[in-house]
């Protein structure tokens, strides 16, 4: 134990450096103008300068989902803080890691009203899984041990620890604490054994069981525990948005996404099982459309971390409560294979009848199509990161991505700008690999700004901007629910130019029209070292299915628009 | 159905705010609210009434759970429990009504705990129908004002012979 005392600014790298940081996101400013300057002096931290705070967010969590590791930003108070609140959301919905480090005004200041001042403990409450507002310089190293510890076991999600201007220039002895004791906060992480082997029992007895995976999958590393169950059963996989990669999306026991832009397989093998294994989801509205009939014939086993999603939409009538990996590890001994023929060759059948599907006609260029290339292109290896809106369901539906951690969305909130910084931040956590960032027109405008930060790091992160000039989901919810009243979904009269936007910025941009030009200008941009920005001008009014109606049931799904 | 659900907390800043915006947030009613230090200084014991179906309860149990700041949740409608709230009821009394007040205030174990020419201000404990009957037992005098301390409880250990 050293006497010396150190700044809590220096305290904080220190402490990060501890918990085996090795990049932060973020932006300075007035109130964590002392941290930057120890983030300078102290080396083995490398820092990702953003060009809006939201931008660092989304790529701390860019990182932290391909990478498995906690993401981290630095921002300073007030508007640092408010900008960082959508990213901080959207981890919260799709419980990514992160741990945000804001700057505040100093301690005599808070609550005055002072310049850059913002509550951001107050702000980001009920966004949190929780959060610090640290007044003693001798408590940021618990802190920090804390925030880390707890924002990446149980159900991960993210952690705020706000810290005064003055606290950061006061000094105390550094001694990282070896151990944590948070006495409220102690997840289950082994499923109960009876509760496990009664699962087992049913899943052997099971004629025509499914395998329903989401985030929680990739959460838990457990694809390979998934892919050994499903393969020794013989069960089919379906998947929520947040679960794909962890099943390979080219295997035949894969029958896509569920939900409101699923297969009708995939929908329709969940109306009919027998038995629903549901493993690391929550039952959200978009996956399970109307509640009173999902799953009405099925006996439903919930794995889950998070004991507040079981029972919360969907009665469950197993409930097993702890990691994902270590559950499925157990029920992997109990479980004993049983005649799946019948079955698997009834949604063999179904595949056949209703595939995904869309009318590939005319000189335009359908979006469906990019993706169908993208994936054959390279091969479904690729990091995708999207944004939201209709292109995120077809890379949804037609990337098929075979890795895990690698299909990178934002699934619970919906963020439209979440995907090019996430594409930024993946390729900080993966050098080496490519990252396609499949982005419409309206969500790519709304963070690309951070092309310039790619340049400036010289990533190879590509985007793959599906232009129909329209904010298209909604356009497309017009035309179907609306008798086609598109109020203020048009976008293409002020679209930028988005070859001439890369230019400007100092990157490759590229223009693809034609169908004939996905494959040569796609490569030219996969070859290219450093980030692309690429302008698929696709047809205006592709709509994207199958799909649910709000509030439908699964069932009843629109396989094409002709039809409704 | 109504609960009353007894959480046991890091008495530290902030936690009080936590709770409550859990109940707002997700849409979940708070009937009553109490709060104090617990048989530890750095605890805080908190007693609160909800209402809702078991679903509704079970998740508010399950979210309290989730927060870090959160020891114990207990749900004490499931078991045996003592409650108490205190009330002070500040009535009109006029020389003609004080003696009937103060009767009444007898009968209910009562205290009178301030007394001017135009208002006797009684203080009264027991469980909610008992405070409710008080109330309503002296409001046909003119309530001036009423404070609620709101729901205290503790799990009963003498459990008789069942």
């Amino acid at each position: 134990m050293s006497e010396e005392t150190i700044n809590g600014a220096k305290i904080l790298i220190k402490s990060l450096l501890k918990e085996g940081v090795e990049v932060v996101f973020g932006l300075p400013g007035g109130a964590i103008i002392k941290t930057y300057d120890e983030l300078m002096l102290t080396p083995g931290l490398k820092h990702v300068l953003v060009r809006h705070e939201q931008g660092a967010v989304h790529m701390a969590q860019g990182y932290a989902r391909a990478s498995g590791k906690v993401g981290v930003v630095m921002v300073t108070s007030g508007p640092g803080a408010t900008n960082c609140v959508t990213g901080i959301a959207d981890a919260y919905m799709d419980s990514t890691p992160i741990v945000v480090i804001t700057g505040q005004v100093p301690v005599p200041l808070i609550g005055n009203d002072a310049f850059q001042e913002a509550d951001t403990i107050g702000i980001t409450r009920p966004i949190t899984k929780h959060s610090y507002l640290i007044k003693d310089v001798r408590n940021i190293a618990r802190s920090v041990k804390e925030a880390f510890y707890i924002c990446r076991t149980g159900r991960p999600g993210p952690i705020v620890i706000d810290l005064p201007k003055d606290v950061q220039a006061s000094s105390a002895r550094f001694d990282y604490p070896k151990e944590v004791d948070i006495r409220g906060y102690d997840p289950v992480l082994e499923g109960h054994p009876g509760q496990i082997r009664r699962a087992a029992e049913l899943i052997s007895r099971a004629k025509q069981p499914v395998l329903y995976i989401g985030g929680g999958v990739g959460h838990s590393n457990a694809g390979p525990e998934i892919l050994a169950l499903a393969e020794k059963m013989r069960i089919p996989v379906t998947s929520t948005l947040m679960g794909l990669g962890s099943f390979p999306g080219d295997h035949d026991l894969f029958l896509g996404m569920l939900g409101m832009h699923g297969t009708w397989y995939a929908n329709t093998a969940l109306d009919t099982c027998d038995v629903m294994i549901t493993i690391g989801a929550r039952f959200d509205d978009r996956a399970t459309g109307k509640l009173a009939d999902f799953g009405k014939q099925a006996t439903i086993i919930h794995i889950d971390i998070d004991p507040s999603a079981i029972s919360k939409n969907v009665h469950v009538d197993i409930p097993i409560v702890g990691d994902v990996k270590s559950v499925v590890r157990q029920l992997l001994e109990h479980v004993k294979p049983g005649e799946m023929k019948s079955w698997l060759s009834e949604i063999a059948k179904w595949k056949k009848e209703h595939p995904l599907a869309y009318r590939n006609q005319g000189e335009g260029l359908k979006p469906q199509f990019v993706l169908q290339e993208l994936s054959r292109l390279t091969k479904g290896d690729s990091i995708i990161t999207t944004d939201v809106g209709q292109h995120q369901m077809w890379a949804a539906q037609y990337y098929r991505t075979r890795r895990p951690r690698s299909f990178i969305t934002s699934g619970g909130l919906g963020t439209m700008g979440f995907g090019y910084p996430a594409a930024i931040g993946a390729a900080f956590a993966r050098p080496g690999e490519p990252v396609i960032n499949v982005s419409g027109d309206g969500s790519f405008q709304m963070n690309l700004q951070e092309i310039a930060t790619a340049v400036e790091h010289k990533l190879p992160v590509k985007a793959a901007i599906l232009n129909n000039g329209y904010l298209g989901m909604v356009r497309q919810w017009q035309q179907l629910f609306y008798d086609r009243r598109y109020s203020h979904t048009q976008l293409d009269i002020t679209n930028p130019d988005f070859v001439k936007l890369a230019e400007a910025y100092g990157c490759l941009g590229i223009r693809v029209s034609r169908p004939e030009e996905v494959e040569p200008l796609t490569l030219r941009a996969l070859k290219e070292p450093g980030p692309v920005i690429i302008d698929y001008v696709v047809d205006k009014e592709e709509n994207v299915f199958p799909m649910v109606p709000a509030g439908a049931a699964n069932k009843d799904m629109i396989e094409d628009v002709h039809e409704s | 159905m109504k609960h009353t659900i007894s959480l046991l907390v890091e008495n530290k800043f902030g936690v009080l705010s936590r709770i409550v915006g859990l109940f707002s947030g997700r849409g979940y009613n708070i009937d009553s609210i109490s709060v104090g230090p617990a048989e530890d200084a750095d605890l805080s014991r908190m007693t609160i009434v909800s209402s809702g179906d078991d679903r509704i309860i079970e998740q508010i149990m399950k979210q309290l759970n989730r927060l870090v700041d959160v020891i114990k949740v207990v749900d004490l409608s499931r078991e045996s429990f003592v409650e108490r709230e205190l009330a002070l009821i500040k009535v009109a009394a006029s020389p003609s009504t004080r003696s009937e007040i103060v009767q009444i205030t007898n009968i209910f174990r009562a205290k009178v705990v301030d007394i001017s020419t135009r208002t006797l201000t009684v203080e009264a404990t027991g469980n909610e129908a008992k405070i409710n009957a008080i109330i309503g037992m002296l409001r046909p005098f003119g309530l001036k004002e009423i404070a609620r301390t709101g729901k205290t409880a503790l799990t009963r250990e003498y459990r008789g012979r069942t």
